[in-house]
């Protein structure tokens, strides 16, 4: 039987995969802290989880990934107002339109400064800890967009392949140590970043996705694609020989 | 050795080091734990996700009167350091854990004791005068005749009072590096309580071990270990046997087994029938060999027997041990050690060391000892049977807190909050409640142990 998960952070957790962690977390008895940067709706959502459960489990952090300095601080606060840490999930992410033709300097820089090193940021902190302590999970919610660079949104495929790159890195760091290191694919979820996209293949639930996430976290798995069947997508795409992936509208 | 925890650790080696670290925790909102060398079984010297101040670095002896056999020392200086040097002056520490390697503020903390509890009393009562460093940074002088009040609340005040800067005590003459040891095999629970009123008068150190896993008629079978000290003028050759290379323990076991790495082969016996097998060949072999006589051993060879293995512990696996210890008083002890002896074998979980002891009452406020017995029962810890064991646990102590028996910081994992307030009564609690709040009104110190016993958080 797997370790169960006690005492997580969950990082971006205001709303979609890292909402629906943080509640399938709390739904098993775990004490959570949920770090967004939009307060009214993080103290909606711990007080929603909060009530539900019947204690006081959840734990609103408001927090912008962007703010560097403020984390090693924050993350021993609230290591000790856990009472310990088992588990981190980093799910902040951005992913602003692009037009086909846009090469906006600056929605990249806040793609990478979010997704990659707000990531990197947040696991140095937590590798720091786990390493000396020989335990604990880094689950990093990566994307199917980073396993090629595609061409609707380079920047954000290209944040996503190295935030698949660092906890590869990590992993072969802490692996040894009895850390273990996850990332997670995910395929489409239906959330705020897929709102208005059409024709979306095998779209599942913020809630279904967060669950196979926990189960993939506890069972130490390396890489998960979510939901399963986008390993093979995945594969595939992985081996699509350049001249041919560029002819085509993926 | 079941509990762990993270913690900020700051290793001081100088009282102004230990100032900055309360001044840092002040500043940052955290409660601080005091640490030795974390010989303690339970969460005594752990203090979750806030600091932990370890006081091994402040070792220095700093005075030491072979004529009169007083010794003045840092709280981080060992039990080991210590013997070393007075040793060789025809002295020995008078009470000693079954570990040389605790350190000397620990033994205060948790007011110690050794297996002549019953002649010498606690650590504490070889205690002439210690300083001590309240949260608030001020310095209090303390001994019989001045702030008596902290005196006897500090020592075994489990580091939740202040932090012991320096210790001046006295040490027990010896005339031989060597003891007189006589080896008693016990055929029963009844035996060995007899076995040890009779001697009780007339030895310097007594402890019996049981072999838990003998039942029926034999429950509590076992063997006894007399110790005394032996007269001036006996030993023909003191100048050799009070140096300290006549003391180290053997390096290897059997003249093999290098002993350092003994743990690990100790691992394969450390489950029900490996420990059946080693409790019965040690029983049957103390039989064999009892022929009544006695023979000699070195101090540290009687005392220290926790260190023959070192790094035992390990070989207990992931989960770890627990000890279970309970002090009885003299005229319930029989029935309770026996009942607890059942209650074990009911729930299948024999414990893997089992030791007995004599104790005296002393004058500390949260004392553990009185005019009774004590039994220390090893459960090796896995994540299956934690939970059944604190099951058992609590049953245990339902017996002994019937008895007016009473329980030990520096061992205990188990007992509730209110196994504790039971044991220790209103009065005692209250007194040191108010001498908390006078020595640490922010109420800084902390450890696991006193927010699992006393919610202080």
């Amino acid at each position: 039987m797997p370790d169960k998960i006690t005492k997580a952070i969950v990082v971006g957790a205001s709303s979609g995969i890292g909402a629906a962690i943080g509640e399938r977390l709390v739904t098993q008895g775990a004490q959570v802290a949920l770090l967004a940067r939009r307060e009214e709706e993080l103290y909606a959502l711990c007080n929603r989880i909060n009530e539900h459960r019947g204690e006081d489990l959840a734990l609103p952090v408001v927090h912008d990934v962007r703010e560097r300095k403020t984390i090693p601080g924050l993350f021993q606060d609230i290591t000790t107002r856990l009472g310990g840490l088992d588990a981190i999930f980093f799910t902040a992410g951005v992913m602003p339109h692009v037009e086909p033709d846009e090469y906006s300097t600056d929605k990249d820089a806040l793609m990478i400064e979010v997704n990659t090193i707000g990531a990197m940021a947040w696991f140095n902190e937590a590798s720091k800890r786990f390493e000396r302590l020989n335990k604990g999970r880094i689950v990093g919610i990566s994307s199917i967009a980073g396993d090629r660079g595609r061409r609707r949104n380079p920047a954000y495929s290209t944040s996503k392949a190295a935030m698949n790159t660092y906890l590869e890195s990590l992993r072969n760091r802490l692996g040894v140590k009895g850390v273990s290191v996850t990332t997670i694919k995910p395929g489409f979820v239906d959330t705020a970043m897929t709102k208005g996209m059409s024709g979306l293949l095998w779209m599942i639930s913020p809630e279904k996705a967060a669950g196979k996430i926990v189960r993939a976290a506890e069972k130490k798995k390396n890489t998960a694609y979510v939901p399963g069947q986008w390993r093979l997508v995945g594969t595939i795409i992985r081996s699509i020989p350049s001249f041919l992936f560029k002819r085509l509208n993926i | 050795m079941s509990t762990s925890a993270a913690g900020y650790v700051f290793r001081p080696s100088t009282l102004e080091g230990i100032r900055e670290v309360l001044t840092l925790a002040r500043r940052t909102n955290r409660s601080v734990g005091f640490r030795g060398a974390g010989r303690s079984y339970g969460d005594a010297a752990i203090n979750a996700e806030n600091i932990v101040l370890d006081l091994t670095r402040m070792n220095r002896i700093l005075d030491w009167n072979p004529k009169t056999g007083l010794v003045k020392v840092e709280p981080g200086v060992t039990i080991k350091q210590l013997w070393e040097s007075i040793l060789p002056d025809g002295w020995w520490p008078a009470v000693v854990p079954g570990t040389m390697f605790s350190t000397i503020g620990g033994c205060v903390s948790m007011n110690i004791h050794g297996k002549n509890n019953f002649t010498l009393g606690p650590f504490g009562d070889h205690i002439l005068e210690f300083e001590l460093l309240t949260p608030e940074g001020e310095i209090f002088r303390c001994s019989r005749d001045e702030n008596y009040d902290i005196f006897r609340s500090a020592i075994g005040g489990f580091g939740m009072l202040g932090c012991f800067t320096s210790i001046k005590l006295k040490s027990k003459r010896v005339w031989s590096g060597l003891l007189d040891v006589e080896a008693i095999n016990v055929p029963s629970l009844d035996a060995m309580f007899d076995c040890f009123k009779e001697r009780l008068e007339s030895a310097d150190y007594l402890v019996g071990w049981i072999d838990t896993f003998a039942g029926g008629k034999s429950l509590g079978r076992g063997v006894i270990h007399r110790a005394n000290y032996i007269d001036q003028g006996i030993d023909p050759n003191p100048a050799q046997t009070l140096r300290v290379e006549h003391q180290q323990l053997p390096d290897t076991i059997l003249g093999i087994l290098p002993k350092a790495i003994l743990w690990k082969f100790m691992k394969f016996f450390i489950n029900n029938p490996g420990m059946r097998l080693i409790n019965m060949i040690k029983f049957r072999a103390s039989r064999l060999l009892d022929r009544g006589g006695t023979f000699r051993q070195s101090h540290a060879a009687f005392a220290f027997l926790l260190d023959y293995v070192p790094n035992w512990e390990k070989s207990y696996g992931k989960g770890g041990l627990i000890q279970y210890q309970s002090f009885v008083p003299k005229d319930e002890a029989r029935e309770v050690f026996r009942k607890q002896l059942q209650l074990c074998k009911t729930y299948k979980y024999p414990p893997y060391l089992a030791v007995f002891k004599r104790h005296r009452p002393d004058e500390f406020l949260m004392s553990h000892a009185l005019d009774g017995y004590s039994l220390a029962l090893d459960f090796k810890i896995t994540k299956r049977n934690r939970e059944r064991i604190w099951k058992l646990a609590a049953e245990m102590n339902k017996i002994v807190l019937k008895a007016s028996g009473r329980f030990y910081f520096a061992k205990d994992s188990t007992l509730s909050s209110e196994d504790a307030r039971a044991f220790l009564g209103e009065k005692a609690l209250e007194e040191f409640a108010v001498m908390k709040r006078r020595l640490d009104p922010s109420g800084m110190l902390e450890t696991n142990l006193a927010r699992r016993l006393f919610g202080t958080s």
